[in-house]
Formats: C-alpha cells, structure tokens, sequence
C-alpha cells in the first residue's frame, strides 16, 4: 500500500514537468536566447549600408563608445534620450502619483463615503485600455494647426497667430506627460485604494481615538503604513515609463519634434532596428537593460521588506 | 452638552465642504478623461469642411458618409486590419492565458525537484522589460524569413510572467489542495483533469486575463511594426502610426477621426460592459491582500 502512494507521488511529479514545460520553452526560445544574441550583437559591427551588408565583425566595446562619443554639436544621443525619457516620466508621474494617492484616500475614506464610486473608477481606469498610439494620433489632430483646440484659441481670441505645438519642446513634452498622467493615473489609484484598504483599520480608529485629525492620520499612520506599496508603484511606473514608445513616436512621427528634444531611449532603440543595425540596436538594448537592472533590483529589495514586515 | 451639538454640527458642515471640493475635482478629473473621446465621438460625425470651419460640441449628420469612406480607403485597410488584429489578438490571449494556468497549476499542485526555483525564476523574469529581447528576435526573424509570420506574434504569449503570477494567486485562493486531490478521478489522466475539471473552475480568472491579454495584443505597436511589413497583414496601430506619417493636409478630417474611433472602439465596448470585472482584476493581480 505503501509503495503504491509512493509510486503515484512520483508519477505526479512528472506532471508538474510537463505542464510548466511549454512556459520554459517558449521563453527559452522568444525570450532568452533573443535577449543573449541582443547581448552578443553589442559586441559586433553589423548593419546595412544601402543594400551592402556590413559585418557582422567583432569590433569590441565601440559600439558603446560610438554610443557615447558626442556629435559635433557636442550632445551625447544617449544621454540626451534618456534624459528625455525620465524628464517626461517624471512630468506625468508626479501629478499620476499625488492624484491617485488623494483619490485613493478620497475614496475609502469612511468619513467621506464618496457616492457614484464605480463610475469614477471606470472613467479614470478608461484611459489605461485605449490603444496608445489610437490616443496619440488624437492628441495630434486635436493639437494639430488645424485642430480644434487652435480653433478654440482663434475664435476666443487668445493669440493673433495659429499656435504651432509641436514646434515647442514644452508644449510636445508635456502633451506626452498628460498622456502619460491620463493614461495611468487610475491603474495607480486602484493599486493604492487596495493598499489602503490591506491596512488594519483599529489603526485608524486608534487615531481616532487618540484625537488624530485627518491630516495627522494620513501623514503618521496611512503615508508610513502605505510606504511599501507605494515603492513598487513608484518602481514600476519607472521600469514603465523607461520603455516610453508608442505615445511619442505617434505624436511626433517617430522625429522626437522640436529638434529630438522628445526622443525617448526606446524611439533611439526603434531607429537603429528598423534600420537593421543590429550592432547599435543590441548596445542600446544592453544600456536600457543595465538601467532597468538596477531599478528592479530596488523593487525586490522593497517586495522583500514588505514580505518580511507582512 | 451645548458645545457638543455646536462641534458636532461644525463638523458636519465641514465635512460637507471637504466632500464638496472632493465632488469638485472628481468632476474635473472626469471631464479631463473623457473630454477628448468626446471630441472624437462629435469629429467623427462631422464632414471635413465642417471640421474646418471651426470647432463644436454639437455632433452633426456625416457619421455614416465617414463610416463609409474610412472603411472603403484605398490606402488604409482599415476592415483588413481590425481583422489581423482580432486575429493576433484572440490567439495570443489564449496562447497566454491557457498556458499561464497551465503553469500556474504545474507549480501550484504537483511537487517536483526545481519546483520553487521555476517560481522564483519566472517572479524574477517579470521585471525584464520585453524591448531588451527585441533587437536578437528581430534580427532572428529576420535572417530565418519569419517576418510577416503571425506565430511570431502569438507564441511568445505563451511565456507571459505577469498572466502566470496571476492565475497562481487565484489559484491560492480558490484551489486549496483538497479540491485538487478530490477532483483528480482516479485512474483519470492528469491533462484530461486540468482541462475538464480545473479549468472551469477558473472561469472568472481566465476571463480577466483573456480581456487584458487581448487588449495589450490588440494595442500593440512597438514589435508588429518591426516584424509586418506586408501592407495586407499590418495590424490597426501600424495603420494609425502610418496615418500620422500620410501627408496630412490632404486628408478627409472626418475619416481621420472614424480611423482612429474604429481602432479603440473594439475596446471600449469590451470594457463599457465588463469593467467591474476588469477593474477588480487590476488589484488582484498586482498587490498581494
């Protein structure tokens, strides 16, 4: 009897092989093994110049060094992208985070017991769905000379002359901000509300009780206790908004107007493959995947103290 | 006695005031999000001459005539699209649905050598951003003619951490072993009762997950516009992107707006009808209790 449950144990265990087997072996193939030639392709010269082949050649790290030689304007592309794509993080992050941290304080306040609920988070989350470059071409017609919110300008008299939009880097940068803030500002709300409502609530009526008002109880008890939570929230939409693409490259037809001043790391990364320079495209992966490393090894560091303390 | 009712009655009226300006920006916020889909909603029945002849928030009577001349363009195969769209779509989301609970059940119900490395290792590749694997997939679609090959698009779906992570919480919740043991018929094939037996169980996740595996497919931009380059098989947000690169004073505004309203219409349907649903499956996807 004994042998026999022994033997079934075993045989289940096959099983478990079996069914995790095609998630390892699709990764395996779609994943890892492009992810070690993207690696090993940094390392090569080799793109197309006109209908000539070049490489691939082993040249080394001058892939990276091309990377971050400046031009003779004397900018470093590299840089200048990244900065761009953390500058325009960073404009609809901070809004996406305090607004979704007030709403979500808004609504599991049991004070305020905020009414119609379901339809302010099916509004708010709406925008998190829509198909991103859908959004943008919107944004640039309703942006564009000839749109509707120069109209609007015109027939009010605000200015004299049709505004150009995207012959700003303010306004391009902050058009691609608002997207950004719109589009994930309710998907961060929700993840907060339910970090909020993961906190005991004696916390919060022994607050009450010690006379706490609503601003003390935010600040010393929902803020330190939320703390963990918010972390990854901010840490995610970082690793998020570093892969940055289809809202600018839409917006400004993969250009980065005004002068590539809203270039992003990702846009430079589209640029060299669809050019099939698979040298540069691999380095600038390898950059990208350095950074995101990094950020991601603080979200771990922060998951694990939120295990540890749970 | 007295000054309670006095503080009480402060209070009251200063909460009525903080729930006031709350309503306030809420109502902001509302019209923040929606106001620009409303444009889209009002262009999109207008003419083009109508279009530039000013700005409205009156819808006019060329819905139709638009709706005819976007679907019938000559240049942008809009009907053609939205079909390899639906098509990538539906398959990738069951490719990445089916095989995520597949896993997740392999983790979650069997025990194996290798078991809590498998788990850790597939938490930890989820914070690999999928444009570090692009440039070797591409190249290796490239040199091995897999371009213009749909099953490029769909099988990665196969491997998709976040699905996995996912069904494996569901499945801590609603599949403690007990019910495991007792729906394995005895003698029956372990597949024969994934398929019959848990997987109906799962219902409401899989539905969850088939919505925003589809979704993501349906917007996805970066790799499709990388890999299709047959104008007979680009997907919606090509045609959108290609929209945008079109010398764009000569075209129709009103069948610019019908496009773009036919590319996230799919999508708000969806979610005009299951987004309870949906919304109750952000959260319980991504922050554990």
């Amino acid at each position: 009897m004994k042998e026999k449950k022994e033997k079934r144990h075993v045989s289940y265990a096959k099983w478990g092989l079996i069914f995790i087997a095609p998630f390892f072996i699709a990764y395996i193939i779609f994943s890892l093994a492009p992810q070690i030639i993207t690696i090993y392709n940094a390392f090569f010269e080799n793109y197309r110049s006109g209908l000539t082949i070049v490489g691939p050649n082993f040249v080394g790290l001058r892939n990276f060094v091309s990377l971050f030689t400046p031009d003779a304007n004397g900018t470093i592309d590299i840089l200048k992208y990244t900065g761009n794509t953390l500058l325009m993080w960073v404009e609809g992050a901070i809004p996406q985070i305090v607004i979704a941290l007030l709403l979500a304080i808004f609504f599991t306040s049991y004070r305020l017991k905020i009414k119609g609920q379901g339809f302010f988070k099916a509004v708010i989350y709406m925008p998190n769905m829509i198909m991103a470059s859908a959004f943008s071409m919107l944004f640039f017609t309703l942006f564009s000379n000839v749109g509707p919110v120069n109209q609007v300008i015109q027939a009010m008299g605000w200015a004299d002359a049709t505004i150009d939009f995207f012959s700003m880097t303010v306004t391009v940068r902050g058009m691609i901000a608002l997207m950004n803030f719109l589009m994930w500002f309710g998907n961060t709300t929700i993840l907060l509300m339910a970090g909020i409502m993961g906190i005991d609530q004696s916390m919060f009526e022994a607050a009450n009780i010690d006379g706490a008002n609503s601003l003390q109880t935010f600040f010393r008890v929902t803020l330190p206790l939320l703390k963990p939570i918010l972390v990854y929230t901010i840490i995610t939409a970082m690793i998020g908004g570093l892969q940055m693409f289809d809202v600018p490259q839409v917006l400004t037809n993969g250009f980065g107007v005004p002068n590539r001043t809203t270039m992003t790391l990702v846009m430079y990364l589209n640029n060299f493959l669809s050019g099939k320079n698979y040298g540069m495209s691999g380095a600038v992966s390898v950059i990208l995947f350095i950074v995101t490393g990094i950020l991601s090894l603080i979200t771990f560091r922060s998951l694990r103290t939120q295990s540890e303390e749970a | 006695m007295n000054t309670n009712t006095v503080n009480s009655k402060k209070a009251i009226a200063q909460l009525t005031i903080v729930r006031i300006i709350v309503y306030i920006i809420l109502a902001i916020l509302t019209i923040l999000c929606l106001f620009s889909f409303y444009m889209l909603i009002i262009n999109s029945t207008r003419s083009n001459g109508e279009l530039q002849g000013g700005f409205t928030l009156i819808p006019s009577t060329h819905f139709i005539q638009n709706l005819v001349n976007a679907w019938n363009d000559s240049s942008i195969n809009i009907p053609r699209g939205m079909l390899n769209s639906f098509l990538i779509a539906a398959l990738s989301a069951i490719c990445a649905t089916y095989f995520s609970a597949l896993t997740a059940y392999g983790i979650h119900a069997y025990n194996f050598r290798g078991k809590k490395f498998a788990y850790w290792f597939i938490l930890a590749i989820m914070v690999i951003p999928s444009q570090v694997a692009a440039s070797g997939f591409v190249q290796i679609c490239y040199k091995f003619g897999l371009t213009n090959n749909y099953l490029m698009l769909i099988l990665p779906g196969i491997a998709s951490p976040v699905v996995f992570f996912y069904m494996k919480q569901y499945m801590e919740a609603v599949l403690p072993m007990e019910i495991v043991e007792a729906a394995r018929v005895d003698g029956s094939n372990e597949f024969f009762t994934f398929n019959r037996v848990i997987l109906p169980m799962l219902k409401p996740a899989l539905a969850v997950q088939l919505i925003f595996t589809f979704v993501a497919s349906w917007n996805n931009y970066f790799l499709p516009s990388l890999l299709l380059t047959k104008s007979e098989l680009k997907t919606v947000p090509i045609m959108i992107a290609q929209l945008r690169s079109a010398d764009y004073s000569k075209f129709d505004m009103g069948k610019v707006y019908m496009f773009i309203l036919l590319a996230i219409l799919p999508v708000v349907i969806v979610y005009l009808i299951l987004n309870r649903n949906i919304i109750k499956g952000v959260t319980s996807g991504s922050v554990k209790g």
